[in-house]
């Protein structure tokens, strides 16, 4: 979704910065993520929801259906639908269908499983749809390594199918990795190929990604490279904001965006079971703010949960407070040094003055994981982890 | 499209206008794309469009007097380019 600044009208009575109002909070979420199932079909290395099982707990149709009417009411415009898997939920279609009619539009985020002809014609037909096929290479080596086999071919042909279909700007959506970082002009063609708009995120060490951000994440150098294509080349590329943290590399203002951490206050998560997170890259209890049914609705979580309160609260800069590129990046992703085991208070493990390496190279914990749905026996290919450095404990080396 | 002050214009049947303290968001459905209106002047004049046979007289109306248009006239050219607003006889 763009975000387009474009009525910059004269400030007739004193309002603070917008994004002083952001970081405020606003009565309603401009952003919000809704996972619908912890089902899918793949069991990507880094998925942020560690999905692969069904939670026997999902929301019926008939909730999904009451959190839609709450949404109309509060005017949230739409919502990012995605799981695990969201087209393998056998309720999908009535859903996208019952919120597109009441007035709240929907994008959802698919591999792709589920995108057929006859669904592709049917998609090309609603001004209200909106499809993200996600992807992370241009190529199926790259691709399938992280997503898993056949996972390029299946995406390409969902691509195929919405472009002959007349489905105009899909979203091809990259999560940017070390392995990746290299292949941004081809993802660049790849979109063009097929009537698509790029969109690329950070990797985040959120739920499996926290076993695989060590060797996935871009190195120092990579950073630097992937903030200068965005300049270059980043017009009409869809970043979801989410590169703030690499904004202090340059001019301010050269990486388009607000750059904000939005969490809580003009983001939020819906968790297939209903519990509302403060980010979809924060799937942890110490970010769950409550649950839509067992906590009065939505609305009511939005507007009074302790936890979104607290985070409308002025942040305190911490460590950070004496840089000079605090003011561009605010201490960057909170997910990110949270599941990383940094204090919040500190610098971002990607800190672009390079203060996260020797954090990351202290002793510490990273946090348990309060959920999991991965399946059993891993469908992917399992990544080989070899140290370069000896373990500082023992139990720092995964026994797998 | 040019956005030219002296005709009727008004909102995109399909964009949407959230209050906020701030002024508003609007949320056109089919283009998919957001924006901000930063103070609350600027959103009436957005909703009292299709009351007036023109853009100018819809400023004056919100106590924007002639002297003073440019900037709002800019912004609403800027939401014209984006398709938020539409000519009033544009169905």
């Amino acid at each position: 979704m763009t975000v387009t600044d474009s009525a910059p009208a004269p400030e007739a009575q004193p309002v603070p910065r917008l994004v002083e109002q952001f970081e405020h909070g606003l009565d309603a979420p401009i952003c919000l993520t809704w996972e619908l199932t912890y089902a899918c079909n793949l069991a990507c290395v880094h998925c942020l929801s560690s999905s692969g099982k069904r939670d026997p707990r999902e929301l019926s149709t008939q909730q999904c259906k009451d959190i839609i009417d709450e949404l109309e009411r509060m005017q949230v415009f739409y919502v990012n639908i995605g799981g695990g898997e969201p087209t393998v939920r056998p309720d999908f279609w009535e859903l996208v269908d019952y919120a597109t009619a009441h007035h709240v539009g929907v994008k959802f985020s698919t591999n792709g499983v589920r995108i057929t002809a006859e669904v592709a014609a049917r998609l090309a037909a609603s001004d209200y749809v909106d499809v993200q096929i996600s992807l992370d290479g241009a190529t199926a080596e790259v691709n399938d390594a992280v997503r898993g086999q056949g996972s390029f071919a299946m995406a390409v042909r969902a691509l195929e199918n919405l472009a002959e279909a007349g489905f105009k700007d899909a979203k091809i959506s990259v999560v940017v990795t070390r392995h990746n970082v290299d292949q941004l002009d081809e993802f660049a063609s790849l979109a063009a190929r097929y009537g698509a708009t790029l969109r690329i995120t950070r990797l985040r060490p959120s739920g499996r990604g926290a076993d695989v951000w060590d060797d996935l994440h871009p190195t120092p150098q990579q950073q630097r490279q992937l903030y200068d294509w965005l300049v270059a080349k980043g017009d009409g590329v869809l970043t979801g904001d989410s590169f703030f943290h690499l904004s202090g590399l340059g001019a301010p203002g050269a990486l388009a965006g607000l750059n904000l951490c939005g969490a809580g206050r003009v983001v939020c998560l819906i968790d297939p079971v209903g519990d509302v997170y403060a980010c979809p890259f924060a799937i942890h209890d110490r970010f769950l703010a409550g649950n839509v049914v067992s906590d009065g609705g939505f609305d009511n979580v939005w507007k009074n949960a302790p936890l979104f309160r607290e985070l409308r609260e002025p942040q305190s800069a911490g460590a950070c407070g004496s840089c000079g590129h605090y003011d561009s990046c605010r201490g960057g992703c909170m997910a990110a040094k949270f599941f990383t085991g940094l204090p919040l208070d500190g610098p971002d493990p990607e800190c672009v003055e390079g203060w996260g390496v020797p954090a990351l190279e202290k002793e510490r914990v990273k946090p348990k994981p309060s959920g999991d749905h991965s399946r059993g026996a891993k469908q992917g290919p399992i990544p080989l982890k070899l140290l370069t450095t000896p373990p500082a404990r023992l139990c720092n080396e995964s026994p797998v | 499209m040019t956005f030219d002050p002296d005709v009727s214009w008004r909102l995109h049947h399909q964009v949407a206008v959230r209050p906020e303290p701030f002024g508003a968001l609007l949320y056109h459905f089919g283009t998919r794309k957001l924006s901000f209106l930063k103070n609350r002047t600027i959103v009436e004049v957005i909703n009292s469009l299709g009351e007036h046979p023109d853009a100018r007289s819809a400023c004056r109306a919100a106590g924007i007097d002639d002297a003073q248009q440019g900037p709002y006239l800019h912004a609403l050219g800027v939401l014209v380019q984006s398709k938020m607003l539409v000519t009033g006889d544009d169905s």
